[in-house]
């Protein structure tokens, strides 16, 4: 029986080719949809996380409190100390320290007067003693001109502000900013290479220098913005980032001074918070939405058919099938239609994914202005999850058609067979 | 078309059913059939039916539109349930069957023949004839065998591997009856099965079906009032308003 009705179902498209036409897009849509907010959202975090808010992130309070404004004179100060504690507390992560800040980057021309100046917003980052955080931030791979810094006084700046700047490599520049006691800070440095980012907040002026340099021109002798932690096995996990961040809490809570360290997590970041839900839910929520749309398109499909195989169904019952058994007959084609919908759509999906994954789009274009944290070249991600995901609304959404739109055939009167069946 | 006598049938079901009692295939009485109407009304369909019909009848239902042919065809076919009154189906109280019983004594025990054919267009004609012995669970071997014999029958071997588009009013159905014949059902119910063919294709039909009667002694019951069915009919029921008015035998046993 189940050959014969397979038979059936091959030969007639409309009950086949359609509805297996319909799962594939929407798997692919759905495959495709998963692997694009991986890879966008994904690396927005990822990206967010190494450059400004690491897995958890140590600060004072007050600088807590004022965060966007990068108040130095916040800053955690007996900085070591700290960072040696956190790394015997918490050993599962690494702790590096980070001096964020702002100023104006002055260059001067032969006779030493200023010939350009430029905003700029700094990070100072440990780059001589260890390449964890260029590792991390993937900046050899960001390198356009010039070289990976070598020696103390050497920085790397965005392309964009060099050549806004008319930079040359090995140029002077004089950072122009304010010591962490509220004092003007002047302090030479020298371009040894620049960095394009694809982000394009931080093409527009970015400088990075090494934190002991930073420490120097802005009078932070042991003290730092921020002492970051980076998970070891490089992945964030939200529950462990909050079990340390509530145990460390916990030891500063009868410290009522405002420039107690204080410790957060990356899902504590507003926008972050919203993106790591956002990432962890969103599976769910495509899902939902396509079984959703694709339901009512198969159950539409699903009635034309029935109509069409009104007779067949009648027929069927007159000689003898029971309503249940043409019920699940029909679910069972629905389910067949469903995976090889489902395996269709999932290796297009997968295909055009691994593509963007690979190759990127470039939308540098269209993100002039824009001030989110987000690469210019767009890449999918494909995870464990891209391979499974369009099984549940391929599968799902012919079934749940089949089954709505086969309700029918439990209303129909088999009284009114012989009438219906003459027509 | 050819006619070819029924060599190969298999006669144990029929002469097993010979030996049950009376060798009735239905058994009526008192059959009232009412259909509501509105929130408190009803339409009495068939007002009182009382009749027997034997193994091996060739028999027709015969009235005007609205005389409750359909209807009355409905319950002896287990697809309608009586209103009042008895009525014994192969030895089964259609009045009491469970949907799956009635859908199970239909499975083994009935075929039917609808006017417009109502062939699976998808399906080949051996596919077609096959279909109600795969709700019978039966090997391949058997189905096939039954199907090759049936389909020899009718005259249709040639178009076994044809789908219905591609054949002629009348083949549709010929092909229609080796379905309603293939399980070898002892009662077969027909209603209007001429009504869509043309005199040439009815007379042949028709024929096909009195030799099916004579030879394999299976019951047939037709819902009619074409006059070319009743002149094959060997015993002719006239329903009136819901009421049997004549009920006439005649003694035609020859092909005509």
């Amino acid at each position: 029986m189940i050959k014969f009705l397979l038979k059936g179902l091959m030969r007639d498209r409309s009950r086949s080719l359609l509805p297996v036409v319909v799962v594939t897009l929407g798997v692919m849509i759905t495959v495709f949809m998963h692997a694009y907010l991986s890879g966008v959202l994904g690396e927005s975090l990822e990206k967010t996380a190494n450059f400004t808010e690491g897995h958890v992130r140590v600060e004072t309070r007050a600088y807590a409190d004022n965060f966007s404004q990068l108040p130095n004179d916040l800053a955690l100060v007996g900085v070591d100390t700290l960072e040696k504690r956190l790394e015997r507390l918490y050993p599962e992560y690494n702790w590096v320290q980070r001096i964020d800040f702002g100023g104006l980057l002055d260059v001067p021309d032969s006779s030493g007067n200023t010939k350009m100046q430029g905003t700029v917003m700094g990070k100072g980052i440990d780059l001589l003693q260890s390449d964890g955080e260029a590792t991390r931030m993937e900046l050899k791979k960001l390198l356009v001109k010039g070289r990976f810094p070598s020696k103390a006084g050497e920085i790397l700046v965005s392309d964009e502000l060099f050549e806004k700047l008319y930079l040359s490599l090995g140029d002077e520049v004089t950072l122009i900013s304010s010591t962490m006691f509220g004092e003007m800070a002047m302090y030479n440095f020298t371009v040894a290479g620049s960095l394009h980012f694809g982000v394009n907040v931080l093409d527009r002026g970015m400088m990075i220098a090494d934190i002991r340099d930073v420490k120097a021109a802005l009078n932070m002798e042991d003290a730092a913005g921020t002492l970051l932690g980076f998970s070891k096995n490089k992945l964030y996990n939200d529950r462990q980032a909050v079990a340390t961040k509530t145990d460390f809490n916990k030891r500063y809570e009868s410290d009522e001074d405002k420039f107690a360290p204080v410790m957060s997590s990356l899902s504590d970041n507003g926008l972050m918070g919203f993106s790591y839900a956002f990432i962890k839910n969103m599976a769910g929520f495509i899902i939902l939405v396509f079984i959703f749309a694709m339901s009512i398109v198969l159950w539409n499909a699903g009635l034309i058919s029935g109509l069409r195989r009104y007779g067949e169904f009648g027929l069927r019952m007159a000689i003898g099938e029971n309503k249940s058994e043409i019920y699940r007959s029909l679910i069972g084609e629905a389910a067949l239609v469903g995976i090889i919908g489902t395996i269709f759509g999932s290796m297009l999906g997968l295909s055009a994914s691994w593509l963007m994954q690979e190759y990127g789009i470039n939308v540098g274009s269209m993100m002039n202005n824009s001030s989110l944290m987000i690469s210019d070249t767009l890449r999918t991600q494909i995870t464990p999850f891209t391979w499974f995901i369009g099984f549940i609304p391929g599968i799902f959404s012919t079934v749940i058609g089949a089954m709505l739109s086969g309700v029918g055939i439990y209303k129909r009167q088999t009284a009114n067979l012989f009438k219906e069946l003459q027509n | 078309m050819r006619f070819l006598t029924v060599k190969n049938f298999d006669k144990d079901k029929s002469t097993k059913f010979m030996d049950s009692k009376n060798n009735l295939i239905v058994d009526v009485n008192g059959l009232v059939k009412r259909f509501p109407i509105g929130f408190s009304g009803f339409f009495t369909a068939l007002k009182g039916i009382d009749l027997t019909v034997s193994e091996g009848e060739f028999m027709g239902l015969v009235g005007p539109s609205g005389s409750g042919k359909t209807t009355f065809l409905n319950i002896i076919g287990t697809l309608d349930k009586p209103s009042e009154g008895r009525v014994n189906v192969l030895d089964k109280n259609a009045g009491t069957l469970t949907p799956r019983q009635a859908a199970q004594l239909r499975k083994e025990e009935m075929g039917f023949i609808f006017q417009s054919f109502n062939l699976l267009p998808v399906y080949t004609v051996f596919e077609n004839v096959e279909f109600p012995l795969l709700l019978l669970n039966l090997s391949y071997g058997e189905r096939k065998k039954r199907v090759m014999e049936t389909l020899e029958w009718l005259g249709l071997t040639s178009k076994i591997n044809s789908r219905p588009p591609q054949l002629s009013g009348g083949e549709c159905q010929r092909v229609a009856i080796a379905r309603a014949m293939v399980k070898r059902p002892k009662l077969v119910l027909a209603d209007e099965p001429t009504a869509n063919l043309d005199a040439d294709n009815s007379h042949r039909i028709l024929k096909t079906m009195v030799k099916l009667n004579e030879e394999l002694k299976t019951c047939f019951i037709f819902a009619t009032h074409d006059e070319k069915v009743i002149s094959y009919l060997k015993r002719i029921v006239h329903l009136e308003d819901g009421r049997i008015v004549k009920d006439i035998s005649s003694q035609k046993s020859e092909l005509q």
